[in-house]
């Protein structure tokens, strides 16, 4: 079938008009109502390629098949295969095979650490989980943290020391570097440059500093691609010193987000989710108010976001602007302006819809003065940053306090790197070490890097890949894993994280501190041993060394070493100086470069979970694509997979184009990381997949944006793997989302959205669930910001495979937990976003159980609906009969059965899938086994207990056991937007178990409920906070909902 | 015309007819049978293993505690079989130069484990918990047989899914008091039902999940 899925060059049907009116839908094709969008929801794998090549006549089929009926059934008559046990020689302690130790570590990103928890079996990290006592944490996880541990165990990792491209030692490498340590002390470090990424390691820094001052004519630069120069220029402007910023989003009622996406970039991206949406979770008080009182009022608080590409935050916003990035500065001057702060105005003719925007929001503001803060973004100007500053400093703002930066070095990375690569260009480095980073991939292009590295003498590259830089050097060092080494990292504010190891290093790597060691002249350690030391002399006298190094490792934090709040005021001189012009009229095309939601800047390329990772919004997975706006794509006369040269400056670079409604008009923006040559098997661009290079546009004044980019479309087509349409439910999408404002859910008060459970009858057999557990899911949608963590956590979890572009091509991606997006309003004015997240709905009437042929989906007795592999046959007639469509078929061998090192990191809990059987969400069975057994231990203790108050304790104690059930996906939430439970449950005080309470709110529904079909997991409405001014919140429906304003919110 | 068919025909067809049930029937019969004889099951069949190993005299003769060597038989999905440490434990300083002990003096020596030849082995499809077995009252007789008297270790259990479920549906038949478990000589009592069915109640055992798929595979 020809992929002319999303026609935006089509004439505009008058029905598009009609989706102002609560409409809600999936893509422009559900709106045009193409026979395409029909097909999608008819079939289930509408795209089906043939597998087989060769044909087969009937005549040999029904041979086949009867030979194959004949002695079917004697594979079960088989000797079972004679195998050995082998237990240890000498059992490291603690370890009990069949049980998981978890261990408290920190994965750096960006310089910055969160802090995780790490399931161990048998020595082999498995799965990673938020560390509860970490700030940065707070017990959740991104996707990327989630999908980090397959890198540990990625086979495509560096193994070996190389030397000019041929194998070496890292014997040889010490030899090399212990006789050119001499050389260098004696020239003072002439010639000696470091080239870093971000640093907020204690002890790099420390070590760092003293080979600079054993060396004072060596330098430190540091870069990485996302280089939140801005932020850094702004504090020293602003406040003289570089200063961190700190939100705190739970004292937050009115937020302005000026294009910052502080919901999942950011070292406290995972905070800042929590906090926010913990201010936005709405629950009934499940009785009704006593007489006399009143209903207490219901509070949410309210997000702005003005933003120049579409990004989670603004999914989540209640009025959203999306414009230009030029623009945003401009906004942000007009209104610092109106509310009172001394800058200049730009002068810029602002649109009606703008206009009223901006009153709104000031008028808001005003209002919420202490209680409002303006987050300005990493990717906006230093003038934006410095502005917010002086905005919250104006409005009095109590939802922030600044921190001393942890980080050692001040300069900007974009002016570090362009000194190092003029110094490297005239011949005046003789020796770079590079410790991390890929700056032959990632630096602007207009430095041509590795033009410039080819003059250094030797160079060192130390990384985790043999990647584009290391090509270019002579000495490649493996770097170790977080999982794999010791280090230290400090948090967003602050807060220092021991990194330790859950696993000796699988392939050899040394870590940066045992490089720099080596340069200081130090003999060579256990990395532990020196990492202890140097936190013994760090720490100095005062207490047992030996009790406060061991509570750090199992807390994950040390204790006390958060940073204290400074307070600071903004410098008035640094408000100077002049606005930008206005833009002319009719301007270029604006370029917008940001890192891939999964891949981050390319570091993740060869990750296949994150590869094939469905981007929140756009839904791409293996590529990256120039994202356009619908009327922009209609200007440029282009469409969906065509593919387009964009040139800048004279750069150019081929890339496909996909339409996403919601996209500013006039920019397109590119995600960084995709094309690259060296990144392994999985992350290596094909003609096929891999996308195309970002960087190569990039340059040194255009790193965030730059505006004059051409496009010029050309004749050919690119397939891109877009899961956007897959597995669509078939049902009005107003049924599938339910969205209302707070005040519509205030007034409409108990009335729940559907009739109750009992009104339904079944012809199907009832079963009695008042016994014993009965497990069920709430998924809140009010609090999915739709981030991915369940998603990677689930395959991390259950082993779930991936299976490569081209499958997905089919629809027969295996991620158990799917989020739809669904949006609704005008395409072409900004819609607005709802994520659902989708796992199996564990049906009490489960149309599949009754269509199994062998038995292998049944239900069990605790509202289970379970699937049994290895009796299954592959029919597929369950998933046929799925109106959810959650259930996965392996049409293929997807699971990697022979690559040694990845089998190290499967989950030994859950069964590894072989071709030709239905898997699905299992409500992670292997976890509830795990506390059922605990739990039965408990009953018993409690039916023995003595006293009443023993009961009561051991009660209580059953409680906390079954609070800290639940599985990988809503362990994994960052906004705890997933809350699993015992329906039947009462603890300890009496009351119903949190699930319980959270079916029974008004505003929850289930999925295609007129079906019958009684799920177990059910939803919770999404609920928006409107400013009254800009529409009225009792007649709002999704998209907005007024004909006569179109495109403002 | 001559006939085609012997008139003998007439007796084999009919025989052949009505036999041709029985046939299938004692082919089915023999499948069954053979499944379940020792030469697939290995019951009773001792497993040759790299040290001739005596449960005989380590548990019955010197009244070595099971849990000595089977460490995590009560908290672990995994009973646990000894390390080479376990057994140097005692045999650094008795039976140090006994031939059939070399190859554990020589594990010891060089860090490479023993390759034991596993006896009650599960399909991998299979997830079983021994801790929840052994602390509900699941004596080690039960399923292992009088191991204590054994000189080299054997199956006296097909551990076949349809025995599983025997006790499965009906636990009350073999459950014992958690104190007894250990005991390698304890026999059902005559009113088994009515102690098993107390056992079943006090420990809170939901019969009906016991019969559940995922109770068991996953």
């Amino acid at each position: 079938m020809d992929d002319a899925r999303l026609d935006s060059t089509a004439p505009r049907r008058t029905r598009l008009f009609g989706c102002g009116e609560g409409r809600i839908w999936r893509s422009l094709d559900e709106l045009a109502e193409t026979e395409e969008f029909a097909a999608f929801i008819r079939r289930e794998f509408p795209d089906q390629a043939e597998v087989w090549q060769d044909p087969l006549s009937r005549r040999e089929f029904l041979a086949l098949m009867a030979a194959s009926f004949g002695v079917a059934g004697l594979t079960g008559c088989t000797r079972a295969p004679d195998s050995e046990i082998v237990p240890y020689v000498d059992p490291p302690e603690q370890v009990v095979p069949g049980q998981a130790l978890r261990f408290a570590t920190a994965m750096p990103l960006s310089g910055y650490g969160r802090g995780v928890l790490v399931e161990s079996h048998l020595g082999r990290p498995t799965k990673i989980e938020g560390n509860p006592d970490h700030p940065a944490s707070l017990g959740a996880t991104d996707a990327i943290l989630q999908a980090s541990i397959l890198t540990l165990y990625d086979p495509d990792r560096a193994k070996e020391v190389l030397r000019r491209g041929g194998t070496s030692t890292w014997g040889q490498f010490v030899g090399e570097v212990r006789q050119s340590v001499a050389t260098f002390r004696q020239r003072g470090g002439r010639g000696l440059r470091f080239l870093t990424e971000t640093v907020t390691s204690p002890t790099l820094t420390r070590q760092l500093r003293s080979l600079l001052e054993i060396l004072p004519a060596a330098r430190w630069h540091h870069y990485e691609p996302i280089t939140q120069d801005s932020r850094r220029e702004a504090s020293r402007k602003a406040f003289g010193r570089p200063v961190n910023t700190i939100y705190h989003f739970d004292r937050a009622a009115r937020i302005l987000s000026l294009d910052a996406d502080f919901l999942s970039v950011g070292p406290a991206s995972l905070r800042a989710a929590r906090q926010f949406i913990d201010a936005r979770r709405v629950r009934a008080p499940l009785e009704p108010p006593a007489a006399g009182q009143s209903a207490s009022a219901l509070s949410m608080n309210r997000l702005y976001v003005i933003e120049s590409s579409p990004s989670i935050t603004g999914a989540m916003a209640d009025h959203r602007l999306a414009v230009r990035s030029e623009r945003v500065e401009r906004l942000a001057r007009e209104i610092a302006a109106r509310l009172g702060v001394p800058i200049a105005r730009s002068e810029t003719a602002w649109t009606p819809a703008e206009e009223r925007w901006i009153a709104a929001l000031v008028a808001d503001l005003r209002a919420h003065p202490g209680e409002s803060v303006i987050v300005p973004g990493d990717f906006q100007s230093t003038a934006v940053h410095v502005i917010a500053h002086a905005l919250n400093e104006r409005l009095g703002s109590t939802a922030l306090t600044h921190v001393e930066s942890p980080e050692p070095l001040a300069t900007g990375q974009l002016e570090s790197l362009s000194e190092l690569v003029r110094e490297m260009r005239a011949g005046e480095v003789d020796t770079l070490v590079l410790l991390g980073g890929n700056p032959v991939l990632t630096a602007p292009a207009d430095l041509d890097f590795a033009e410039a590295l080819s003059r250094v003498n030797l160079r060192v590259h130390h990384s985790l890949y043999y990647d584009e830089t290391s090509f270019l050097c002579h000495w490649h060092v493996p770097d170790t894993h977080y999982l794999e080494t010791w280090s230290d990292v400090c948090a967003f504010d602050g807060t220092v994280s021991i990194i330790q190891p859950l696993i000796a290093p699988l392939y050899g790597g040394k870590s940066p501190h045992q490089i720099l060691d080596l340069l200081l002249d130090r003999p060579e350690t256990d990395a532990g041993e020196a990492l202890r030391e140097e936190w013994r002399a760090r720490r100095g006298g005062g207490g047992s060394f030996d009790e406060f190094w061991r509570t750090a490792l199992r807390q994950g934090v040390v204790a006390e070493s958060t940073l204290p709040p400074v307070s600071v005021r903004v410098d008035p001189a640094a408000l100077e100086g002049t606005a930008p012009p206005a833009s002319p009229a009719g301007a270029d095309i604006e370029v917008i470069f940001r890192p891939d939601p999964a891949i981050w800047d390319g570091r993740f390329a060869n990750n296949g979970w994150l590869q094939e990772l469905p981007r929140p919004l756009t839904k791409l997975t293996w590529d990256n694509a120039a994202l356009v706006s619908p009327r922009t794509a209609r200007a440029l006369g282009v469409e969906n997979e065509r593919v387009v040269d964009l040139e800048l400056r004279g750069r150019t670079v081929r890339a496909p184009v996909w339409v996403l409604p919601g996209h500013p008009d006039g920019s397109v923006t590119l995600h960084l990381g995709y094309g690259r040559e060296r990144a392994g098997r999985v992350g290596n661009a094909t003609e096929k997949r891999g996308g195309f290079n970002a960087y190569r546009l990039r340059t040194s004044d255009a790193m965030a944006s730059g505006v004059g980019l051409i496009v010029r479309p050309r004749a050919e087509r690119y397939r891109l793997a877009c899961t956007q349409l897959h597995q669509m439910l078939e049902g009005p999408a107003e049924d599938l989302v339910h969205v209302e404002t707070i005040q519509q859910f205030s007034a409409r008060a108990a009335r729940p959205l559907e009739p109750s459970a009992e009104a339904r009858r079944s012809m199907y057999p009832e079963v009695d669930t008042s016994r014993g557990h009965q497990w069920a899911l709430q998924i809140d949608i009010n609090a999915c910001v739709g981030c991915n963590a369940c998603v990677v956590a689930c395959q991390a979890e259950n082993n779930i495979p991936v299976v490569g572009k081209e499958q997905v091509l089919n629809a027969r991606e295996m991620h158990w937990l799917r989020i739809d997006t669904y949006h609704a309003g005008d395409p072409e004015e900004q819609p607005d976003t709802y994520f659902e997240p989708v796992p199996c709905m564990h049906c009490e009437k489960a149309p599949c159980e009754f269509v199994c042929p062998v038995g292998a989906t049944t239900h069990s007795s605790e509202g289970l609906n379970e699937m049994t592999y290895n009796r299954c046959v592959g029919t597929r007639y369950c998933s046929n009969n799925c109106p959810y469509k959650v259930r996965r078929f392996n049409f293929l061998q997807y699971s990697d059965l022979d690559t040694p090192s990845l089998q190290l990191g499967r989950n030994p809990d859950v069964t590894v899938r072989s071709r030709g059987v239905m898997e699905k969400c299992t409500y992670c069975v292997q976890r509830i086994q795990r506390a059922r057994v605990d739990l039965e231990e408990l009953a018993a203790a409690r039916g023995d207990a003595a006293s009443p108050q023993q009961q009561l304790e051991i009660h209580r104690r059953m409680d906390d056991r079954l609070a800290a059930l639940e599985p990988a996906c809503a362990q994994a939430c960052p906004t705890r937007a997933i809350t699993f439970g015992d329906l039947n449950w009462k603890t300890a005080s009496g009351a119903v178990s949190a699930v319980k309470a959270l079916q029974m709110q008004p505003h929850s529904y289930a999925l295609l409920a007129e079906l019958n079909t009684q799920p177990r997991t059910r939803y919770l409405a999404r609920l928006v906070h409107p400013n009254p001014d800009l529409v009225d919140p009792l007649s709002w429906k999704p998209g907005g909902g007024r004909e006569e304003h179109p495109g403002e919110r | 015309m001559a006939q085609i068919f012997h008139p003998s025909m007439n007796t084999l067809s009919k025989v052949s007819v009505f036999g041709a049930v029985f046939m299938v029937l004692a082919a089915l019969w023999l499948g069954g049978w053979i499944q379940r004889s020792p030469y697939v099951t290995a019951v009773s069949v001792p497993r040759e293993q790299p040290v001739p190993f005596s449960h005989e005299h380590h548990a019955a003769g010197l009244g070595i505690d099971c849990r000595y060597c089977h460490t995590s038989v009560m908290d672990s999905a995994f009973a646990g079989i000894p390390s080479t440490k376990t057994c140097m434990t005692c045999h650094s300083q008795i039976w140090k130069t006994a031939d059939a002990l070399a190859p554990v003096r020589a594990s010891w020596a060089t860090g490479v484990p023993i390759r034991w030849k596993r006896v009650h082995d599960l399909p991998d499809f299979v997830y079983f918990h021994h801790g929840i077995h052994v602390r509900n009252g699941i004596g080690c007789s039960t399923c292992h047989g009088r191991v204590n008297s054994m000189p080299l270790t054997w199956k006296t259990e097909t551990l076949y899914m349809e025995w599983c479920l025997e006790c499965h549906r009906q636990p009350e038949k073999f459950l014992r008091p958690r104190d007894r478990v250990l005991d390698m000589d304890w026999r059902p009592p005559a009113d088994q039902i009515v102690l098993g069915r107390g056992l079943v109640e006090r420990l809170g055992i939901a019969k009906e999940r016991l019969s559940d798929c995922s109770t068991c595979h996953r």
